[in-house]
């Protein structure tokens, strides 16, 4: 097992490191209209199903039955849709967003916190049973996150933690993986030198990571935030067992169970475009937020982030 | 590892052992890991630990909780419904995998090329769907798939055919397939991108200059010079694949006769515990689970080693 933990880390120790790509492409000779082609026809497959979405979240239970799925209906009913999503059941989707924004943007923070500590602490002093710890740490990148929500669910329960936001925060602030990224971030990125001379300036150990390391971490801990961030955004397995009160639902559960209850059917078809639309505005955010943030991640994801 | 080095350290008195200098920069590196720690005992070995002791018990419904050994283990892989559904991953593994990692691979050799016009704008619409959560792309297949107002059954009745039926017993597995190489192959496409953009171009210059085509030199250097990367998106997708969850207990609402309980082993964990409110037993799968992942990921490895190990022991 060890070993095989120490591969990884190592695998991956061997991809963080990578320089960052150069903007302008000195491999770039020829130009291939073919593979231009080609690749323009994939990506296709990665955009239809979300063009559908939009296209889908534009019309009328009656247009979407009747017309086809990939172009426009005989009505456009996209602020219509808008305005169901947020007035169904009381305008209960709203509260699903800013329960989502609030966990996820709560959780990232400080497990970026947690792993730049870590991190650095790892990076850059000798303690002793560091080297134990650490490869505890990777270790863990292993463990099926599944297999302990249900066992952090029972313990949960004793203490009365269920049911409420913390259910969702706490398990989210381990991050074993951003703590080894922010480990080879920390060692590359901040000049022992640095460190050295802070010291005999006499500024204390914390004062040097508050103001010289923080700083000069900034990139490593927006790709950490990020991918954090998307984990817990996008995750249905703890919230969907932790929570029963509609009321704290983030959007996942939220959505999924107007789903369940559209394709139950029961004479809530009305529902089916409304699941649609909330569907597509979920899914604003966090794209937005990859595009607008795309020079941290284009070099950050190299690192990755364990599936949720 | 870089470390500074601490004068203060080497120049003390050897006798006196650690100079209070390095003793404070101990106890502040202690201080630093702390919080993590706490958390990381709290919310991840205490609940692992936990979950192996409920696994080791079975509750009836006269005489309580009773220690059972590894009787639960002995019925997880006894328990036709899990094998099944280790079975089913499995497959899905075999087949889903290479697919995905395939595609992958292509996109990001072909953009690495710089021969493509808008290689900057292909690589963002590649990676969009990972910005999607995984509930609302598979909601969205399963609206897709479906025979109502799927388009691709709109095709099929427009030119008067039998439209495929996509949530059908036989075809689920297939359908969860596609989602999840829809949702990861930009993913795993920037992993390798980034590995392929970090080899030193000496590396295949000269290879061009004598004439070996892209194709060429894709494969006996590029390739190579990226499996690092490439065995970290495969255990990657070791561990996503035996964990799924998201897609068979969704698309459960709009396929219930295709998808049972028991569809992969942690949705039967999940099922145990919450509806037949068996802990002890889904505790076990859980366990065992994790075990086939840890198995499943080191022969992944060993295959992927093969090589340098028979170099290794040649050489001795």
């Amino acid at each position: 097992m060890t070993s095989t933990q120490i591969d990884v880390a190592a695998t991956a120790e061997a991809v963080v490191s990578a320089p960052p790509a150069s903007p302008q492409s000195p491999r770039g000779r020829r130009r291939g209209p073919l593979l231009t082609v080609m690749l323009w026809i994939c990506s296709l497959y990665f955009v239809l199903p979300l063009f559908w979405l939009f296209i889908a979240s534009t019309k009328d239970n009656e247009d979407l039955f009747s017309t086809f799925g990939l172009w426009f209906g005989n009505r456009f009913a996209l602020w219509e849709n808008l305005r169901s999503v947020f007035t169904v059941q009381d305008g209960i989707y709203a509260q699903w967003a800013l329960n989502t924004v609030i966990y996820a943007v709560v959780s990232a923070t400080g497990a970026t916190l947690l792993a730049a500590m870590a991190g650095y602490a790892f990076a850059k002093y000798e303690f002793p049973g560091s080297r134990a710890l650490f490869s505890i740490t990777l270790g863990a990148i292993m463990i099926p996150l599944t297999a302990l929500a249900l066992p952090t669910y029972l313990l949960f329960s004793k203490v009365g933690l269920t049911n409420t936001p913390w259910a969702i925060v706490i398990p989210s602030l381990v991050s074993p993986f951003g703590v080894f990224l922010m480990r080879v971030y920390a060692a590359d990125a901040i000049p022992d030198s640095l460190i050295e001379a802070a010291r005999v300036d006499g500024a204390g150990e914390f004062r040097i990571f508050g103001q010289v390391a923080l700083r000069l971490l900034g990139p490593g801990l927006v790709t950490v935030f990020l991918f954090s961030l998307v984990a817990t955004w996008n995750n249905y397995f703890l919230p969907l067992i932790m929570l029963n009160s509609s009321s704290l639902y983030p959007l996942t559960v939220g959505l999924a169970q107007q789903q369940a209850a559209s394709a139950a059917g029961g004479g809530s078809q009305a529902l089916f475009s409304t699941v649609i639309t909330g569907s597509f505005v979920s899914v604003i955010p966090l794209v937005v937020a990859f595009l607008f943030l795309q020079r941290y991640w284009q070099s950050g994801l190299a690192t990755g982030g364990v599936k949720a | 590892m870089g470390t500074v080095p601490s004068t203060v350290a080497r120049r003390g008195r050897r006798s006196t052992g650690l100079s209070t200098m390095k003793k404070r920069q101990n106890a502040a590196a202690y201080l630093f890991i702390l919080p993590f720690f706490v958390v990381f005992i709290s919310m991840l070995l205490v609940p692992l630990w936990y979950s192996a002791y409920l696994s080791l018990f079975q509750s009836q419904l006269i005489g309580g909780e009773t220690f059972a050994g590894l009787a639960n283990y002995v019925r997880a892989f006894t328990d036709l419904a899990f094998v099944a559904g280790l079975g089913r991953m499995l497959v899905f593994f075999v087949i889903q995998v290479p697919i995905m990692l395939g595609f992958a691979l292509f996109l990001a050799l072909a953009l690495d090329s710089g021969r493509a016009r808008g290689a900057k704008s292909l690589r963002l619409l590649y990676f969009v769907p990972y910005a999607v959560p995984g509930v609302v792309a598979t909601l969205m297949w399963g609206y897709l798939y479906g025979p109502d107002f799927g388009p691709v059954a709109q095709l099929f009745r427009a030119v008067g055919l039998q439209a495929p039926d996509f949530l059908g017993e036989g075809s689920i597995l297939g359908s969860m397939m596609n989602i999840v190489t829809w949702e990861y192959v930009g993913y795993n496409m920037v992993i390798l991108y980034a590995a392929l953009r970090a080899i030193p171009p000496e590396l295949y210059e000269a290879a061009e200059i004598d004439g070996a085509g892209p194709t060429r030199i894709a494969w006996s250097i590029k390739l190579p010079a990226i499996r690092p990367a490439l065995l970290l998106t495969v255990i990657f997708s070791v561990i996503g694949t035996f964990q799924l969850f998201n897609e068979p207990s969704l698309l459960d609402a709009i396929a219930p006769s295709a998808i049972d309980d028991s569809y992969t082993p942690n949705y039967y964990a999940y099922n145990l515990a919450f509806v037949n409110q068996d802990v002890n037993y889904a505790a076990a799968i859980a366990f065992a689970l994790g075990l086939v992942i840890a198995v499943v990921s080191y022969i992944v490895q060993l295959t992927t080693q093969r090589r340098e190990r028979t170099n290794r022991e040649g050489s001795r």
